[in-house]
């Protein structure tokens, strides 16, 4: 009886484990599942990331391009072009933290390219800007 | 006789302990509703547009530092009154002229910092989304109290750089005798 109880129990735990959503992953992952979801679009290219670059050096109708606050180095920290707050670098191999936490990530482009480009971005587009940044070196 | 006495005594007992508790939260009641000495002071200074006291936060919240200092400095919630941070938090998605939106849950948690922490002393019916626009701001920084020209020195630039002169500003100190205005 006590061996089932403390079975169950490890199953249980187990469970737990498993329904755990995975934080800490790394670049390459992150830009994996977004090519899983440019793989389901119409028009759908390999990744460039000189296509990526132009576009985030790149103005897109609005006042701010993502070099407004990233600057035309992502291996560089950036400035908030408002409020001058110091930002990070963007460029995983200038700031290990980048484009480790898919709940981040999502939340930045979302938020970034609002207001970049007033929508949100397709998933050609931010695949060839992560590509571009993973080619960045410090 | 001697019991009826300690039955009277025992009554007066409780009576008075019960006056001692009602009483001064029956005033201060007063003081609020009725513009009573103290009411009076608080409630119409600044036009009711109040910040807080105390503004130190005794607590402050993890998910608020993180998030809102991404991109400027901890405001402290007490300079503006719940219904301003109610109105802040239910449009991030458009916060002066930024997207700042937050998924459903942290905007849950760190609303509920705001609006438990906002300022106690706010009693006009005014919900401003801007710190400078209130009342007890824009008296506390009038030419007279600010020379026009500080603005405009580059490493103050914004009346939003709170920290450029009050170098506590997110530890929620504004004291008068901590301000250091750079040159």
């Amino acid at each position: 009886m006590f061996h089932l109880f403390r079975a169950s129990g490890f199953v249980l735990i187990a469970a737990g484990l498993a329904v755990q959503p995975a934080f800490a992953e790394t670049p390459n992952e992150i830009l994996a599942s977004i090519q899983q979801e440019a793989a389901g679009t119409a028009g759908a290219q390999e990744f460039s990331a000189v296509r990526g670059e132009s576009f985030f050096k790149a103005k897109h109708g609005n006042d701010w391009s993502c070099a407004s606050c990233h600057t035309d180095n992502p291996a560089a920290p950036g400035k908030h072009a408002k409020t001058g707050k110091v930002i990070d670098p963007l460029a995983p191999s200038a700031h290990a933290e980048r484009f480790t936490n898919p709940k981040k990530v999502a939340k930045w482009f979302k938020r970034n390219c609002n207001d970049v480009l007033n929508r949100v971005c397709t998933p050609q587009e931010k695949g060839d800007v992560l590509t571009y940044l993973l080619t960045v070196n410090k | 006789m001697l019991t009826q006495d300690n039955k009277f005594l025992r009554v007066l007992t409780v009576m008075l302990l019960a006056m001692s508790i009602t009483v001064p939260v029956a005033q201060a009641d007063n003081d609020e509703k009725h513009d009573g000495k103290y009411g009076k002071k608080y409630s119409s200074k600044y036009g009711g547009e109040n910040r807080g006291k105390p503004l130190q936060l005794a607590q402050t919240n993890a998910k608020f530092q993180q998030e809102c200092t991404s991109c400027h400095i901890a405001y402290v919630p007490g300079l503006l009154p719940a219904e301003s941070w109610r109105r802040m938090m239910a449009g991030l998605d458009k916060h002066f002229d930024s997207d700042a939106s937050l998924d459903a849950e942290d905007n849950k948690e760190i609303t509920a910092f705001l609006v438990n922490n906002a300022s106690n002393r706010w009693s006009a019916p005014t919900s401003p989304l801007r710190i400078t626009e209130s009342a007890w701001f824009k008296h506390k920084h009038d030419s007279r109290e600010i020379d026009p020209a500080v603005w405009k020195n580059p490493k103050v630039q914004s009346p939003a750089n709170c920290g450029a002169c009050h170098p506590q500003a997110e530890r929620g100190n504004f004291n008068e005798h901590d301000i250091r205005i750079p040159r």
